[in-house]
């Protein structure tokens, strides 16, 4: 039996999750193996620019951001959704895995930092850790 | 030329790719010096161009065969050429990635630029020596080349 809170029956209205990253494998794995009743994917995107088009459209309350991508990166688009909803709440999965990113992408809003490669148990408790304060 | 921390960076970082994305393990061989005229690419390969603390490139060369096995690793039943692309340079990205953990923020590493057989070669800077370490997972052989000033 899983110790995921998967299992659990929920009675709150699930979450808004949106997924950004250039790597479709690595988005359709994160929309896949996330195993969290509370979360419900509502839009992927492939980079910063178009993360922002999804935003506006699907008002998600949780984002899982790549750092590396075209025509926008994870940190600058950390940046512009923070500005727009303050209480969202942004799971950053890069591989980049040096701690001055990490704390940067903290300083400009992100919740929390998964670096890859991961295991889906991985991604799990990261974004239950993540929902722990929501 | 890479020092012996520096080759030990990216030996890491791919016996560690294998390990957790793929949860199963790759035996890396003795790593070598690439002659300059030798490129020994597979079908596809991820090419990461490196700049910052370093100059250069960093790429991971693998067979369809290969891939597809990764793909299916991480339950992805679509293992169509633009996915086989796709992991080619997720594979490459994550391992130059991982790598400043070790070299720092200073670096940087580009967007992955894929190249498939029949193509272009990847661009190595002049006065750079490629350093290739040997992967084989499986029953498939591949190879990252790190090919840094």
């Amino acid at each position: 039996m899983s110790s995921f809170a998967a299992e659990v029956p929920c009675l709150m209205p699930p979450l808004r999750l949106l997924i950004v990253d250039d790597s479709n494998v690595m988005r359709r794995r994160i929309e896949r193996s996330q195993r969290l009743a509370q979360l419900q994917v509502v839009g992927t995107a492939r980079d910063g620019r178009e993360a922002i088009e999804r935003f506006i459209e699907t008002d998600p309350d949780v984002v899982t951001m790549d750092i590396t991508m075209p025509n926008m990166n994870g940190i600058e688009c950390v940046e512009e959704l923070v500005r727009m909803k303050p209480g969202v709440l942004i799971l950053i999965v890069s591989a980049l895995a040096d701690k001055a990113t990490a704390v940067e992408a903290m300083e400009k809003g992100a919740n929390g930092f998964l670096n890859k490669p991961f295991t889906d148990r991985q991604l799990n408790e990261a974004l239950q850790e993540l929902l722990g304060g929501a | 030329m890479l020092d012996e921390q520096a080759i030990r960076t990216f030996l890491y970082g791919t016996t560690r790719y294998f390990e957790v994305a793929a949860q199963q393990p790759a035996s890396v061989g003795s790593p070598y010096l690439m002659s300059h005229d030798a490129t020994e690419l597979y079908e596809y390969t991820g090419v990461i161009s490196v700049s910052g603390r370093r100059d250069g490139i960093v790429y991971f060369t693998a067979p369809r065969g290969m891939l597809t096995v990764l793909l299916m690793r991480m339950n992805e039943s679509d293992v169509s050429h633009e996915n086989l692309c796709d992991i080619v340079g997720e594979v490459a990205n994550t391992i130059a990635g991982n790598a400043r953990r070790d070299f720092g923020n200073q670096f940087h590493i580009s967007v992955p630029t894929v190249l498939t057989a029949g193509g272009e070669e990847p661009r190595r800077p002049i006065g750079s020596q490629p350093i290739v370490i040997p992967i084989n997972w499986r029953s498939h052989s591949a190879r990252l080349v790190v090919c840094l000033k």
